[in-house]
C-alpha cells in the first residue's frame, strides 16, 4: 500500500498541475473575453483582442478536458460527486463554455448578428471566470456529504459567503492575466487602456485576497496552515507586487508572468491547506473526500502517471513552440 | 419524469450532435494533408489556395467539435455519476490520454495552421497539416477505446461494487476496438469528403474556381471510391466481431428471436420484439449464417437464447442498422459512377451527377448517427455489457427536473448552433478558394 499512496500524492500534484496550466493560459483568454467591452473602444481594437487569443484559446482549454479526464481517472469519486452535486452551476459553465468557443468563428462571418456573437463571447468568458473560483470556494470550505460521498445540499447551498469571495477572487485573478496578457501582446491605446485595468484590478486583487482569508477564519477554523501555504503566500504576494511595477516599467511580458506565478501562487495556498482532503465534508470531516478514500488503483494511477510523464513534456514542447510562431505585438493584416 | 429516461435523452442529444464534428475532422485533415503534401512538392499556388479553404472548414467544425466534446467529457460526473464511480478506475484513464495525446495536438496545430500560414516554413506548414491529422486520427482511438471497453469489457475485474483495472492493454485494445476504429475512420473519411466533392460539384456547377474545382473533385473521387468499398469489407468485420462477441446485438440487428440454422438475412422488415414477429419481412434464406460463418447452416443465437430482462430492443436497432447498410450501399453506388465518369473524362460536367454529390452531403451522417444508434441501443440495457446496468448507472442526486431544463436548454441551443453553423459553412463555401485570405496576425 507504500505505492499506492505515494501515486495517490503524486496525482494530487499533477492535478494542481492541469489546474495551474488551465488557470494561467485559459486564465488570460477568459480575462480578455471579460475584459473586451472595457478595452476595446473601437472595432480594430476588438479585432486585435481576439487575434490575440486566436490561435491559443482552443489549445487553452483543451486543459480543462485533459484536467477533467485525469480528475476522472485519478479520481473518480472527486469527479462523480462534485460534478452531479453541482449540477446545475456546472450546466451554466457549459452553456457559457459553448457559447464562447462559437462565439469568436460565428461572429467573424454572420454580420447580422455581429454584437449577439459578441455579447455571447464576452459573457461566455465572464460566467466561467465567476464561478470556477465558487465552486472552488466550496470545495475548500467544505459542501454536504452523506455515507455514500453523495452531495446533500442544493443549489443555494453553493451560494455562502466564502465561496462567493473565492470566486471574486479567482475572477480578479483571471481578468489580472487577461489584462496583462492584452498589454503585452498590443500597441498605443489599447494598451494604455489594459494598463490601466491592471492598476484597478491590482488594488482589488489584494482586498480580495485578505477578504477571502478573513472569511475563511471566520467560516472555517482550522485555515492556520503549514509551511507551504506560507511560503505559497509569500510568493503570491511578492508576484502580485511585481505585476504592477513591471508593468510600469514597460515590461509587459514580466508582468504577465508575475501573473501568472500569482496564480500559481493561489493553486500552492488551495494545495497546502486542503491536503489530503480533494472535497471536504461541512458535517462531517469523517466523510470527506481524500486523496486515499477517493482515488483509483494504483495500476490505473500508474498508467496514468506514465501517461502523464510521456505526454505532457511533450504537450508543454510543443505549446512553447505555437507561442513563439505568434510571438510579439498582433498585426492586423 | 423519470430522471435515467431523462439523463439518456440528454446523453442521446449531446452525443448525437457532437458527432457530426469528429467524423469531418477526419475526412477535412486527410483532404488537407493530401493536398498541402503535394503543394511542398508541386509548389502551385492553386493547391495551397484550395487547402485554405478546407482548413477555415476545419477551424469551424473543430470549435463546435470542441464546444460539444467539453459537454461530453463532463456528462459522465453530471448525469451518470454512479457509473463514474463504478467504472472510472478504466473509463476515465483513455479520456485524460485523448487529451495529453491527441487533442492537445490538434488544437495547438490547428491554430498554426489556421492562423500562421505566413509565419512558418512551408516545411513546417506541411509538418503541421501531418499533426494535425495524426492528433484527430489519434483522439479518435481513445474515444473508441472507451466506447468499445463499454461494449466488450476486458482487462478488469469486479472488486467490491466497482470495477478495477487487472491489464490495461487488454482493456484498450478489447475485442472490439480494433474493428470499431478502422470502421469509424473510414466512416468519417467518406464524411468528409463527401462534404469536400458537394462543395467542388457546386463549383463546377456554378462555373466558379473551376481549376480549383477539378483538382479537388478528382482527389475527392479517389478517396471516397476506395473508402466506400473499403468500408463494405469493414462493415462486414465489424458484424462478425459483434455476432462473436456481443450474440444479442446481432440477433437484434436482424431481428432474430429463435436460434437457428441457416438464419436468413434480412433486409427488409417492422419487427415488433413483443409479439416477436417481423412485419412484411424480406430476406435472404440462409445468408446470414453464410456471412457469419461462411456456412450457409451454421446456427446463430436468436434473442430467446437470453433472458428476458438481458434482451436489447428490436424497433430501433433493426431499422438503424439497415438504414446504415442502405447508405453504404449508395455511397458505393455514387463514387463508382463517380469514378467511372472520371476514368472517361466526363466527371466535370455531367451535371446531374455533380447535383447528387451536393445533395449527397448530409447522407453519410445519417449512416454515422444510425450506426451509432444501433451500436449503442443494441447494447441494452447494458451500459457496460454484462457489467452495469444502465439504470443503475446514473447520478441518484440530480433532480430530475434539472436535468429537464438543462436538456430543453441544450435542444435550444444546438439547434441554434447547428444553423449558424450551416449559415457560417455556407458562405465560407461561397467565399470560394481564392477569396478566402489567411487571417492577418
Amino acid at each position: 500500500m507504500e505505492s499506492l499512496s505515494f501515486f495517490q500524492n503524486i496525482w494530487y500534484i499533477l492535478i494542481g498541475v492541469l489546474l495551474i496550466g488551465y488557470s494561467i493560459l485559459d486564465g488570460f483568454d477568459l480575462g480578455i473575453g471579460s475584459l473586451l467591452p472595457f478595452l476595446a473602444k473601437n472595432e480594430t481594437d476588438k479585432r486585435t483582442l481576439y487575434n490575440a487569443i486566436g490561435p491559443f484559446w482552443d489549445g487553452n482549454e483543451v486543459w480543462l478536458l485533459t484536467g477533467g479526464g485525469a480528475l476522472f481517472a485519478a479520481f473518480p469519486h472527486v469527479y462523480a460527486t462534485v460534478f452531479s452535486g453541482f449540477y446545475l452551476a456546472l450546466m451554466l459553465v457549459l452553456f457559457a463554455l459553448i457559447f464562447r468557443a462559437v462565439a469568436l468563428e460565428f461572429g467573424s462571418h454572420d454580420e447580422k448578428r455581429k454584437k449577439f456573437w459578441e455579447w455571447a463571447f464576452v459573457i461566455g468568458s465572464f460566467l466561467p471566470a465567476l464561478l470556477y473560483g465558487v465552486a472552488l470556494g466550496n470545495v475548500l470550505v467544505g459542501i454536504p456529504l452523506d455515507d455514500k460521498m453523495e452531495f446533500t445540499g442544493n443549489f443555494f447551498t453553493l451560494l455562502r459567503p466564502f465561496p462567493l469571495v473565492v470566486g471574486l477572487l479567482g475572477l480578479t485573478a483571471i481578468l489580472m492575466q487577461g489584462a496583462t496578457y492584452a498589454a503585452m501582446k498590443t500597441e498605443g491605446q489599447l494598451q494604455q487602456n489594459a494598463k490601466k485595468a491592471i492598476n484597478i484590478l491590482w488594488v482589488g486583487f489584494i482586498v480580495l485576497l485578505v477578504l477571502s482569508f478573513i472569511t475563511a477564519l471566520i467560516f472555517k477554523a482550522d485555515v492556520a496552515g503549514n509551511v507551504l501555504a506560507y511560503i505559497a503566500a509569500l510568493v503570491v504576494l511578492v508576484a502580485w507586487y511585481l505585476v504592477k511595477r513591471s508593468s510600469q516599467q514597460g515590461k509587459e511580458g514580466q508582468s504577465f508572468l508575475m501573473s501568472s506565478l500569482a496564480f500559481l501562487g493561489l493553486w500552492g495556498i488551495v494545495g497546502a491547506i486542503h491536503y489530503p482532503n480533494l472535497v471536504t465534508a461541512s458535517n462531517d470531516p469523517s466523510l470527506s473526500l481524500t486523496i486515499s478514500n477517493a482515488s483509483s488503483t494504483q495500476l490505473t494511477l500508474t498508467v496514468m502517471f506514465i501517461i502523464a510523464v510521456v505526454g505532457m513534456p511533450i504537450v508543454i514542447g510543443y505549446t512553447i513552440y505555437a507561442y513563439r510562431v505568434f510571438k510579439g505585438k498582433v498585426k492586423l493584416g | 419524469m423519470d430522471a435515467v429516461l431523462l439523463s439518456r435523452l440528454q446523453f442521446a442529444l449531446t452525443v448525437g450532435f457532437h458527432f457530426l464534428f469528429p467524423p469531418l475532422t477526419f475526412g477535412l485533415s486527410l483532404f488537407i494533408l493530401i493536398l498541402e503534401t503535394l503543394y511542398l512538392k508541386k509548389g502551385e499556388e492553386r493547391y495551397r489556395q484550395l487547402s485554405d479553404l478546407f482548413v477555415k472548414m476545419l477551424g469551424l467544425v473543430f470549435v463546435l467539435g470542441t464546444a460539444s466534446g467539453i459537454v461530453m467529457e463532463f456528462s459522465f460526473g453530471t448525469n451518470w455519476s454512479n457509473y463514474s464511480r463504478l467504472v472510472g478506475d478504466i473509463f476515465g484513464a483513455p479520456l485524460a490520454a485523448e487529451g495529453v495525446f491527441a487533442f492537445f495536438l490538434e488544437s495547438v496545430f490547428l491554430g498554426i495552421l489556421v492562423f500562421g500560414r505566413n509565419r512558418i516554413s512551408k516545411k513546417a506548414y506541411w509538418t503541421s497539416a501531418l499533426l494535425v491529422f495524426f492528433g484527430s486520427h489519434l483522439s479518435g482511438l481513445w474515444i473508441i477505446i472507451a466506447n468499445s471497453w463499454m461494449q466488450t469489457p476486458a482487462g478488469f475485474a469486479i472488486e467490491g461494487n466497482r470495477a478495477v483495472l487487472k491489464d490495461f492493454f487488454a482493456a484498450a485494445l478489447n475485442h472490439s476496438t480494433v474493428i470499431r476504429y478502422v470502421h469509424t475512420v473510414v466512416a468519417g473519411w467518406i464524411t468528409g469528403t463527401f462534404l469536400i466533392a458537394g462543395v467542388n460539384a457546386y463549383y463546377l456547377l456554378k462555373n466558379r474556381h473551376v481549376d480549383h474545382a477539378k483538382l479537388g473533385l478528382r482527389i475527392a473521387m479517389i478517396i471516397l471510391v476506395i473508402a466506400s468499398i473499403g468500408e463494405l469489407v469493414l462493415g462486414h468485420l465489424h458484424s462478425i466481431q459483434v455476432g462473436t462477441t456481443q450474440p444479442e446485438k446481432l440477433a437484434a440487428y436482424e431481428a432474430l428471436y429463435e436460434t437457428r440454422s441457416g438464419a436468413p438475412l434480412a433486409l427488409f422488415g417492422i419487427p415488433n420484439a413483443e409479439k416477436q414477429k417481423n412485419y412484411l419481412y424480406v430476406g435472404i434464406p440462409k445468408a446470414l449464417s453464410f456471412l457469419m460463418y461462411f456456412d450457409s447452416n451454421a446456427t446463430i443465437k436468436g434473442l430467446n437464447e437470453f433472458p428476458p430482462d438481458e434482451r436489447p430492443p428490436v424497433f430501433l436497432p433493426f431499422i438503424s442498422y439497415h438504414i446504415m447498410i442502405l447508405l453504404g450501399f449508395l455511397f458505393i453506388a455514387i463514387t463508382v459512377i463517380g469514378t467511372a465518369l472520371l476514368i472517361r473524362g466526363k466527371l466535370f460536367t455531367t451535371n446531374w451527377f455533380l447535383w447528387v454529390l451536393l445533395i449527397a452531403i448530409p447522407l453519410p451522417h445519417l449512416a454515422n448517427q444510425f450506426g451509432w444508434i444501433a451500436a449503442e441501443v443494441g447494447r441494452q440495457p447494458w451500459v457496460v455489457y454484462r457489467v452495469l446496468r444502465t439504470a443503475d448507472a446514473a447520478s441518484v442526486v440530480v433532480p430530475a427536473g434539472q436535468i429537464l431544463f438543462s436538456l430543453i436548454m441544450f435542444g435550444l441551443i444546438y439547434l441554434v448552433l447547428f444553423i449558424v453553423f450551416i449559415k457560417v459553412l455556407v458562405k465560407i463555401i461561397k467565399k470560394g478558394p481564392a477569396e478566402v485570405a489567411t487571417p492577418g496576425y
